[in-house]
């Protein structure tokens, strides 16, 4: 009897796998979340399925970017209250499992329309071929291919995505707020379909993200600019040493002697050797950029240091008179 | 024969050379022209806004109207801000205008933050008006230095680039009436009596002082500052550590703490304050390899972090990821109100978890035992306050430094129009609109 017992969970067991195995494996395209935890602030692709799920059934609008920021936070919040869930924004296992109930996934669509840069939308019920843009999306066809240019050299102030796409996105109506309600496919519609197979599939280890984290009040660009002075002015150094570098030009912006945004500071004439003999223009290394985030995450190895030197080759009697605050790699930064 | 040839590549040679090298002067003539003009612009700007200063300042004093005076201070407080713009293009070593850039900030703070007031409710004191005559006058002067200059420059025919030759070249004694003038321009601004700007012109002082005054406790030496670095950072070897004492420049006493990493084979730098002990920030070298764990594991590590160095009730208000690192902003949790003076920044590499970088700045310069965390207006009342367009979302209590630099408690709002996102700090005991925030979305890929 036992023995018999024993044989029957074997069996049973056997036969749940073989389920769970089976069903896993059957809806081919649709993929699970990995089992972590998705907070606000976080990127990556566990994002991108949360926005798709989300904007299946209709709770989220905006784009499919792979960023969790504050319009897919509020989205996730207004699920969670919608269905008694606890709201903190958090997306666990739970709503996770939900979602995974209610919605499907086309992962492979999903990604394909980002790997290509198209505009799409991926709301439930609708054919999904009238619900993706032009190929190459707005990035390519910008009718001011400059603009990005342009726009490092105003002042780092926020300024929100949708200014740099000057065309409207041709994104399916937006469905009621709040309410899970399919939507009928009766919209723009696109191009005729383009043969899916002409794409070559990429790997999916490359970032499939449309959109990245910037820290409050700069834009990426003003982060390229700096992280191109600091390249050009401590290569070579510690990381420590490059982040007081950066740090500098920050704590420069703050200071009521110098000029007020970042490009000015590094610009003003006869302040950064990298500037004058033009090697701010080598490409920064990941290295620079890091330490220019850490300087903008409030970093500061100097403790609020405006100038620096290089004790072998500065002859300015002035910067050797300023109060030293340390030595960091080659450079002395002081007061 | 041969010879002819030769003298005639010769010739050919020497002509072409001849035009070669005129065509590159003409080239770099024209843009030592061109930068010139900068300059030339950059420094008549200037004059002709100093001139703007003083008038706009002077008929600030004439006026009795509410209504007119605060328009001419923001006009004040516009043209300083030009003005420094103006410096800022200057070829002069950055020392030699210092003051007077200083002086001009001052100034544009001082009518900005009375452009901003309400007249009706506090009108204008007799020691403010004071100021202002003080500053006319002051400006003034300068405005007369200026103009001596201005003349001598167009008299003379001055170019800034061969000034800016000389001062690069560090030459002897500069014999230079314009140079000369400035400094005496600078020299006088240094000298002005200094005016009351009003409630504490606290915007000049740095963190770093505020640092210095605020910190408490004792005195460490250089061997327990070893062993509170060890113990930060969780290290068992304290055999390597290098420490070094921070010079006279930084504001407050502190140690510079090296720590081998020896798990990943690179170093972790620390300053550690010699009073109190208290860690100011760390830095580790390494290179972060690919994301393993999400940015809400590393949220939790780093408040692990945090809690293992005793900074108690910390609460995540933030968190970012930058592909392979998660930055986490902590701020004071006391009595359910967010601190948001007292923040902390941690780094968390998201390949292994741990904690690679650490800053306590503002925490350092802002903790205190004891505020007044009494509110004196509800959560509805305060909402009443609000944009009627703005659909709230969330609400804190938090303690902020406004645009003054006061500490304010505050009603905290989260709120949403259209797509965007705000944040809104209402005063808790006076109702007035702190602070206004528009949150930044995610910023879009562009590929060049």
């Amino acid at each position: 009897m036992k023995w018999y017992k024993g044989k029957t969970i074997q069996q049973l067991l056997f036969y749940i796998t073989f389920v769970c195995l089976f069903t896993m494996a059957l809806p081919v395209d649709t993929d699970a979340f990995s089992d972590q935890v998705v907070q606000k602030g976080a990127t990556g692709e566990d994002v991108v399925e949360l926005q798709a799920r989300l904007q299946y059934n209709g709770y989220y609008e905006g784009d499919i970017d792979g960023v969790f920021g504050w319009g897919t936070y509020w989205s996730v919040r207004n699920f969670q209250e919608k269905f008694e869930l606890e709201v903190d924004g958090l997306v666990g296992q739970k709503m996770k499992g939900m979602l995974e109930k209610a919605t499907e996934f086309d992962k492979e669509f999903v990604h394909r329309m980002l790997r290509e840069g198209r505009e799409f939308t991926y709301y439930g019920g609708v054919d999904k071929n009238i619900q993706k843009g032009p190929k190459g999306g707005k990035d390519k066809e910008d009718p001011k291919p400059k603009k990005d240019t342009q726009e490092t050299k105003q002042p780092a102030k926020e300024k929100a995505p949708d200014q740099a796409a000057p065309e409207p996105p041709a994104e399916a109506e937006t469905p009621e707020e709040g309410t899970p309600k399919r939507y009928p496919g009766e919209d723009i519609p696109d191009e005729t379909p383009a043969p899916e197979e002409a794409v070559p599939q990429e790997d999916d280890g490359v970032s499939i993200q449309k959109a990245v984290n910037v820290p409050e009040g700069y834009s990426d660009n003003d982060i390229n600019i700096m992280a191109q002075a600091v390249h050009g002015e401590a290569r070579g150094e510690p990381h420590v040493g490059k982040v007081a570098v950066a740090a500098v030009i920050l704590n420069r912006v703050q200071s009521p002697t110098f000029p007020n945004t970042v490009t000015d500071v590094i610009f003003e004439p006869r302040a950064f050797t990298a500037v004058a003999d033009g090697q701010i223009w080598l490409t920064p290394n990941e290295d620079a950029k890091k330490a220019v985030l850490d300087a903008i995450n409030g970093q500061d190895p100097t403790g609020n240091a405006l100038y620096y030197f290089n004790p072998d080759t500065a002859t300015s009697a002035w910067i050797w008179g300023r109060p030293q605050i340390k030595q960091i790699g080659k450079h002395v930064f002081c007061e | 024969m041969i010879r002819n040839i030769l003298i005639g590549v010769l010739a050919a040679g020497v002509i072409g050379t001849g035009v070669w090298g005129y065509n590159e002067h003409q080239e770099k003539e024209a843009l030592v022209i061109q930068g010139e003009n900068t300059y030339q612009r950059a420094f008549h700007d200037l004059t002709y806004r100093v001139d703007l200063i003083n008038d706009e300042l002077g008929s600030t004093l004439a006026m009795n109207s509410k209504e007119r005076l605060s328009p001419s201070l923001s006009e004040v407080w516009k043209i300083t801000s030009e003005a420094q713009n103006d410096i800022g293009q200057f070829p002069l070593v950055l020392s030699s205008f210092s003051k007077t850039e200083e002086f001009l900030y001052k100034l544009g703070e001082f009518s900005y933050r009375h452009a901003v007031r309400d007249f009706d409710e506090e009108p204008l004191t007799e020691d403010e008006y004071e100021n202002l005559q003080t500053l006319y006058s002051q400006s003034e002067e300068i405005q007369t230095e200026m103009r001596n200059v201005q003349s001598k420059v167009l008299k003379d025919d001055v170019r800034w680039m061969d000034i800016n030759d000389q001062l690069q070249a560090q030459d002897e004694p500069l014999d230079n009436s314009i140079i000369d003038g400035f400094h005496i321009i600078d020299e006088k601004v240094g000298a002005f009596s200094e005016v009351d700007f009003g409630a504490g012109d606290s915007h000049l002082s740095s963190n770093a002082k505020e640092i210095a005054e605020n910190l408490s406790g004792e005195e460490i030496n250089e061997e327990e500052a070893r062993d509170k670095a060890a113990k930060f950072l969780d290290s068992g070897n304290k055999g390597n550590i290098d420490i070094e004492m921070a010079g006279e420049g930084l504001e407050y006493e502190a140690y510079t703490v090296t720590v081998p990493d020896e798990k990943h084979d690179t170093t972790t730098t620390m300053d550690i304050t010699k009073k109190g002990g208290h860690a100011v920030w760390m830095l580790n070298e390494r290179e972060v390899e690919e994301q393993k764990i999400s940015l809400s594991e590393a949220s939790e590590k780093a408040k692990a972090f945090l809690e293992r160095n005793e900074y108690d009730s910390m609460q995540l208000v933030d968190s970012k990821q930058y592909d392979n690192i998660g930055v986490f902003e902590f701020v004071v949790l006391k009595d359910d109100v967010r601190i948001y003076s007292d923040a902390i920044v941690l780094e968390v590499a998201l390949d292994q978890g741990d904690v690679i970088g650490f800053e306590a700045f503002p925490y350092l310069a802002n903790h205190k035992k004891d505020r007044d965390l009494e509110v004196s207006l509800t959560q509805e009342e305060a909402e009443e306050n609000l944009n009627p367009h703005l659909d709230v979302k969330e609400h804190h209590l938090g303690v902020i430094e406004n645009q003054l630099e006061e500490e304010v408690l505050c009603h905290e709002f989260y709120g949403v129009i259209d797509k965007d996102t705000f944040r809104i700090f209402i005063n808790a005991k006076s109702g007035r609109e702190e602070v206004v925030q528009k949150m930044q979305n995610p910023e879009r890929i562009f590929k060049g």
